[in-house]
């Protein structure tokens, strides 16, 4: 996978199919409605949750600021750990750097956990291609993989499918026999995994925060797998997007206290790891050798510009859990393993707007995700500000034009306005044959019909209330009551 | 106290009857009202789809109407148009510095219609009657990016006769969001239809709320669902100064 899945079927062909997957669609919903209870109560049983966010930003902020800084201090100091550093400036500079390492140890079986970063680079068509055997060992990854399925939220990917799907996925994919318990569908999994866990030659992880200070990379988790995979196998590949970084462990402190309440609305996650170097000489466990691909693929262009504050995401999934359209059009509608609406400013922001159809406008501008989004990220405004750079690049299509250009003149022009509202009742009424509201009916008028399509539209008004202001009468004053803060009760 | 009055154009376009309402209300308390004439929209379809350049001639005609001295407060009845001017103006004329000036110092007199009676005028009982069941939309203009929260709920607490329900997520989006409700009618339906249903499962007779294009949204809905039988019965759409307005 790249960034862009699905990219042969327009944005309303996606949104289609997953307004017509009723099982997707309430499973979404529920899912949406449970973290997003379970976050509220966290965050309103906190104290100091304002003053961990306001600090969250200004982590995040200085990191930005001073990127260069932190990129050379963390890889400095990870070198110091013993850590093998490669650098990657693209997603396809990543690639090849994990080809060589391959090649190098003549490896061909890998196990990874989840991470952003390696899908952002497609890296597992790649190993496959090259025959490379690769197996996702996040249980929702694996499912994933094994359903030949794509994400459709980026903390809990396999949303969309309950347990029956996700049995039937094993039945016919891999043989197994059991029922759709969950705890049996899980303790089969941990078997067939056990086993690649022991034979893979190489483990390739993700990093949530990536510390400067002391060289350490972290992995947050429920499963206890990814644990596994930086274990485990002798080799390791580890994936650090360059926005990944903290200064040091009291501000991975902060993050950590906001990550998981915001993500899944828990206080912690089963599974935390602070990695800082391969197994030392003399030490049984770990692996032997450790390489950090530090990756940057598009982040150091986002400084310096409108987009800089989605810097400071961290990938928790909170705008996704509160956002109105997400909860309908799933991540699939989007068609990008960043979706809802820290996707739709990331995704354009990562791959230009060339391939990304009308994502942008997937979007009410209601700014719930900028409210709930922990590290203050003005989001919608930055969904908007998309919207903007794609009009003054000559991005958007060519058919709108017009229409806003006559928008721009009738509601800046009090003579066009007056003209238009002399003949804008009559035609709108005869249109609704004669009603109060255009119906079902008038789903052919142009440019209206996006509206009568769903919802019937109130027809002009042929009173004004401009002209009733100018000649009306002004009403006596009443004794009002007044409040508290009034003094007149 | 004498006050601007900015409508909103969809008061002036469809529901003149809103406007007249505010007027009411605002005038009982008081209030000496004054409206300019050169006004017509604020333009925000436009900057919201992406068209900031084309939003300008819209800005300047609101901020010459209503930058100016005679006019100290102004209220307006429309949270979405009010949130334009405040805090999308500076936004459309960020390289023009002159009306950048002139759009901050508008910022300072603006006031959402029920944030201005709570709390400039200090009334919450403005003696209105109203016997029926009521929920209130909380719209996102209004309270999520004005932050105009309370004033709306006290106001409709005192009303006589009124039966307040809560609806479930009331602060969530109804859809509108502008042009996105012409561009993407199947997510904005979708939407919509979800709001509608969670007024409908309060059992309330009418939905109330603080910005005009919202409640446009819901009733075009509420009206769909009604003709293709969703809703077996009549649900009244009404802004919140319709109901301050009634005497029962
Ligand atoms: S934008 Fe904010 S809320 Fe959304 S994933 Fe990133 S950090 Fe979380």
């Amino acid at each position: 996978m790249s960034i862009l899945y699905d990219t042969d079927k327009s944005l309303k062909e996606r949104v289609a199919a997953s307004l017509d997957d009723d099982f997707k669609h309430n499973a979404i919903k529920t899912a949406q409605e449970v973290f997003y209870v379970g976050r509220g109560k966290l965050v309103a049983e906190m104290e100091g949750w304002e003053d961990l966010r306001r600090h969250a930003v200004e982590v995040r902020n200085h990191v930005t600021e001073n990127l260069d800084y932190y990129v050379k201090k963390f890889a400095t100091n990870a070198e110091a750990n013993g850590y093998i550093m490669h650098y990657a400036p693209s997603g396809d500079d990543a690639l090849w750097e994990v080809l060589d390492i391959f090649e190098e140890h003549g490896a061909s079986y890998a196990v990874k956990s989840k991470s952003m970063m390696t899908e952002e680079v497609g890296l597992n068509e790649v190993l496959e291609e090259t025959g490379i055997k690769i197996t996702e060992t996040d249980c929702a990854e694996n499912i994933l993989q094994t359903a030949g399925s794509k994400p459709s939220h980026i903390v809990v990917p396999a949303l969309h499918f309950d347990r029956e799907a996700i049995a039937d996925i094993y039945r016919k994919k891999r043989g197994y026999e059991g029922t759709t318990v969950p705890e049996e569908i899980t303790h089969y999994l941990r078997k067939i995994l056990r086993h690649e866990f022991m034979e893979a030659e190489v483990g390739i992880r993700g990093c949530n925060f990536a510390v400067a200070e002391t060289g350490s990379v972290t992995l947050v988790t429920n499963e206890g797998n990814g644990r596994m995979v930086d274990t485990f196998p002798k080799i390791q590949i580890v994936f650090v997007g360059i926005d990944r970084i903290v200064p040091d462990l009291e501000s991975l402190d902060t993050m950590m206290a906001l990550l998981p309440r915001s993500a899944v609305g828990a206080k912690m996650t089963a599974y935390f790891s602070l990695d800082s170097g391969p197994a030392g000489p003399g030490e049984i466990d770990g692996p032997e050798e450790v390489h950090i691909i530090l990756m940057d693929n598009g982040r150091h262009t986002l400084a310096n510009t409108e987009f800089e504050d989605m810097l400071r995401c961290m990938r928790c999934g909170a705008c996704l859990n509160i956002c109105p359209v997400y909860r309908h059009i799933t991540g699939h509608g989007y068609g990008s393993i960043y979706p809802g609406p820290m996707g739709l400013v990331l995704t354009p922001g990562l791959v230009g707007y060339d391939d990304i159809d009308n994502m942008v406008f997937a979007c009410s501008l209601c700014g719930a995700c900028s409210e709930h989004c922990p590290v203050g990220i003005p989001i919608h405004d930055l969904i908007r500000e998309h919207r903007i750079k794609i009009v003054e690049e000559g991005k958007n299509h060519a058919i709108e034009v017009p229409i806003f250009k006559a928008l721009e003149l009738f509601w800046s022009n009090v003579p066009v306005y007056k003209a238009g509202m002399v003949l804008g009742p009559p035609v709108m009424k005869a249109l609704a044959g004669g009603g109060d509201a255009l119906d079902a009916s008038s789903a052919w008028i142009p440019v209206v019909k996006g509206w009568t399509s769903t919802r019937d539209f109130d027809v002009l008004s042929t009173k004004r209330f401009t002209e009733w202001f100018k000649n009306h009468e002004k009403l006596p004053t009443e004794q009002p009551k007044q409040n508290e803060e009034g003094g007149e009760q | 106290m004498k006050i601007a009055f900015f409508p909103g154009c969809m008061v002036d376009m469809i529901y003149p009857e809103i406007g007249i309402a505010a007027v009411n209300v605002l005038e009982r308390l008081g209030c000496e009202i004054e409206m300019p004439e050169k006004i017509v929209c604020c333009g925000q379809g436009l900057i919201n789809s992406g068209y900031r350049e084309e939003n300008k001639a819209a800005a300047r005609m609101i901020v010459e109407a209503y930058d100016t001295p005679e006019y100290e407060t102004i209220v307006s009845l429309t949270g979405s148009c009010m949130n334009a001017i405040v805090n999308d103006y500076p936004l459309v004329f960020k390289d023009e510095p002159e009306w950048l000036e002139r759009a901050a110092r508008l910022k300072t007199k603006f006031f959402e219609f029920t944030d201005f009676i709570v709390n400039e005028l200090g009334v919450t009982d403005v003696g209105a009657v109203f016997n029926d069941t009521v929920t209130y939309h909380k719209s996102c203009h209004v309270t999520r990016l004005l932050g105009v929260k309370e004033p709306p709920l006290k106001l409709l607490e005192n009303v006589k006769g009124l039966e307040y329900i809560e609806m479930a997520h009331a602060d969530r989006c109804c859809g509108f969001g502008g042009t996105f409700s012409f561009k993407q009618p199947v997510i904005a339906g979708e939407v919509v239809y979800e709001k509608c249903q969670t007024i409908i499962d309060t059992g309330a007779n009418v939905i109330c709320g603080a910005d005009v294009p919202c409640l446009m949204n819901i009733k075009g809905a509420l009206g769909r669902m009604r003709a293709d039988g969703r809703l077996d019965r009549d649900i009244r759409v009404m802004h919140i100064a319709q109901i301050l307005d009634s005497r029962g």
